[in-house]
């Protein structure tokens, strides 16, 4: 393993090192969140999170948490970088990224810190690649300021079949509106495209509604083009959450379970249209 | 309308929602006592395809008893309720379709596992009814064959291939791919499979004609035919005179109606033609290389087009095309084609024709000098005035 003989007194410069022994796991989960080429890493203790965002309206992030790392080390209570996401998806992939069995990237990846650059040792089949990728002053994420006191609706789907929903979607459609109500029609999306609408509707009690708590009607419309990156997402998950708060923001969590059936988290969040609103 | 489609046989719709639109842009919707008529026509007016769904094959079907109801709606968001027909069939129990004529909206409901209730509200326009004139049994070369037979011969043939010539004779059928008469017949590859008459489940040859006619349409044809299992039915007369293709089962048929090049008119055998069309190829004549075509205006109480001199003389003529009923479709259409000269919307059937039937035209230098006799007119024509 040439990964592992690294020295111990080069490790010490680094405020953070994590390895993987399939980098697939790092790279599938981040393909979920890539519709911007920057995307701000904040590493604490609990594990890396990466975040994505759009036109001040939509945040993605990614969650990886400590345990998936086969070594996970930060010397300090937070170490936050922005690098250019696409550039990391393909250095991550630099062997192809083989879907064959027993055949896997393993990573290294490493930062000194501010002003350095963000340093991946990738090994496949005794073939080493040393990349080192520039890293950018780190923007300050928005903070949605969603929080779970706040929630009005949930509810927690099997992806499976908002899947196909998203899959049939009406693409001409500017918005997507969401409506989740302890009455009918629970859960409802809705198009309304050039040759008509659409409504998709999920009762309370489907086998494919995990959790279903709404305690009052809402209705919300969301901006196909921002909401259209999350299917990415919802492709890679098991189980998806949706959410709203009082202001009608929208959380999507998803639920994505890794080559080795580990489990990280994706979540969107996304703000409503206002067009159409009293404000 | 509301009809209630379940089972395999919201599969079925489907496909033959797909396969109609390998024709046209829009489908033709009519609930007849017979059953639900779905048509589409492409936009020269080549290729006409109709679909008859007999009451018995929905679990439930009424039609407004009142009053006839026609529409038509772009076929692609009809088949975009449709979309993953992987998935339909997994996934789809029941297939309500029902017409709300306050709002001019067809609604189809989608009852899915796991309760999931997809409904589909469709916007549509009033439309005057699409029937094609064609008589198949009239025609002297009838075939049938198992559509395994004609997908594995159509697949031999480059996607990008527009037109098939087929051949028979008493015991065989020749399938090539057509190529154009002004095209460098050296340069050209010739793709050509003969079929034996014992691979058809009848075969019956009265005149050893060739045909060539598009094959996109076929091959939308074969879609459908292969999913349902049906056999195909082909009939045809000569050069000129459209192709027959279809499917039948004990509660739907299937038609499709394609235009064939014309050949040389000496060659031709019953049909006469049709006296020569004006010189001026710019005013109508290329509508008489339309297939046949016959329309007319529903009678509804809230028509909402201006009345047009088509509700007096274009009367519905479902029987088989005479020569002199041709005729006198064609003094019609000319005054119908005036009426549509205001309508924008109308298909670029000029361009389109004379690709189409390119071999059998005259350069356009000549174009305005040569008389066109090999023509026939078969179809009279008119959109509603939307």
């Amino acid at each position: 393993m040439p990964l592992s003989t690294q020295s111990q007194a080069d490790d010490e410069q680094y405020v953070l090192v994590a390895s993987l022994d399939n980098a697939r796991n790092l790279s599938n989960i981040l393909k979920a969140i890539t519709f911007k080429d920057h995307a701000i890493f904040s590493a604490t203790p609990n594990g890396l999170k990466v975040t994505v965002e759009e036109s001040k309206c939509l945040q993605a992030n990614a969650f990886i948490q400590a345990e998936i790392f086969q070594e996970y080390t930060i010397q300090e209570d937070l170490v936050g970088f922005q690098v250019n996401l696409t550039v990391l998806l393909d250095c991550l992939n630099i062997f192809g990224g083989s879907t064959v069995p027993g055949v896997s990237t393993a990573l290294r990846m490493c930062y000194k810190g501010y002003g350095y650059p963000l340093t991946l040792f990738l090994e496949e089949g005794g073939v080493v690649t040393v990349c080192k990728i520039n890293t950018q002053e780190p923007e300050e994420p928005i903070d949605f300021e969603f929080c779970s006191t706040n929630v009005t609706n949930k509810v927690i789907l099997q992806s499976e079949s908002l899947k196909e929903a998203f899959s049939e979607l009406d693409m001409t459609s500017e918005v997507l509106q969401i409506t989740m109500s302890p009455n009918q029609p629970y859960f409802r999306l809705s198009t309304f495209g050039n040759s008509g609408n659409a409504h998709y509707d999920y009762p309370k009690d489907s086998d494919m509604m995990e959790l279903f708590k709404c305690n009052t009607t809402q209705t919300n419309r969301y901006k196909m083009s921002l909401l259209k990156p999350s299917t990415k997402a919802l492709a890679l998950s098991c189980k998806v959450s949706v959410r709203t708060d009082s202001r009608g923001i929208l959380s999507l969590q998803y639920m994505v379970r890794n080559d080795d059936g580990q489990i990280c988290f994706v979540e969107y969040y996304c703000c409503p249209d206002q067009e159409g609103e009293e404000e | 309308m509301d009809c209630v489609v379940t089972g395999g046989n919201v599969k079925v719709l489907a496909k033959a929602i797909h396969s109609l639109s390998r024709i046209g842009d829009e489908l033709y919707v009519e609930p007849q006592d017979d059953g639900l008529a779905l048509r589409s026509v492409n936009s020269s007016r080549s290729a006409y395809a109709c679909f008859l769904f007999a009451p018995l094959f929905f679990s439930r079907y009424t039609i407004p008893s009142t009053h006839t109801f026609l529409c038509k709606m772009a076929i692609k968001s009809v088949q975009a309720v449709f979309r993953s027909l992987a998935s339909l069939e997994k996934t789809v129990e029941k297939c309500h379709i029902k017409t709300d004529e306050q709002k001019n909206r067809l609604t189809f409901t989608l009852h899915c596992k796991h309760g999931l209730l997809k409904t589909h509200n469709l916007s549509y326009q009033d439309s005057e009814s699409l029937q094609a004139v064609f008589d198949k049994d009239s025609c002297a070369n009838v075939f049938r064959a198992q559509p395994r037979l004609l997908v594995d011969t159509v697949m031999h043939f480059p996607p990008s291939l527009e037109e098939v010539t087929v051949s028979v004779s008493s015991e065989r059928m020749w399938i090539r791919n057509h190529v154009d008469e002004e095209a460098d017949q050296s340069k050209a590859m010739l793709t050509e499979l003969c079929l034996a008459s014992d691979e058809f489940d009848h075969f019956v040859v009265q005149a050893h004609n060739s045909v060539t006619f598009c094959l996109k349409e076929l091959r939308g044809l074969l879609l459908f035919a292969e999913s349902t299992g049906l056999p195909v039915s082909m009939h045809f007369d000569a050069p000129g005179s459209p192709v027959v293709l279809s499917v039948t089962d004990s509660v739907l048929e299937g038609n499709f109606v394609l235009a064939t090049l014309s050949d040389d008119p000496n060659h031709r055998g019953a049909i006469t033609p049709p006296p020569p069309p004006p010189d001026d190829f710019m005013n109508d004549d290329i509508d008489s290389y339309l297939i046949a075509m016959d329309t007319s205006i529903a009678p509804e109480p809230s028509a909402t087009g201006p009345p047009t001199p088509q509700l007096a003389n274009s009367t519905c003529t479902k029987q088989p095309a005479a020569a002199n009923h041709r005729r006198r479709l064609h003094s019609e259409e000319e005054e119908e084609e005036e009426d549509e000269t205001a309508d924008s919307d109308k298909p670029p059937n000029k361009k389109f024709c004379s690709l189409f039937f390119g071999s059998v035209l005259p350069s356009t230098s000549q174009m305005s000098t040569q008389p066109i006799t090999s023509q026939e007119v078969l179809a009279s024509d008119s959109e509603d005035d939307t």
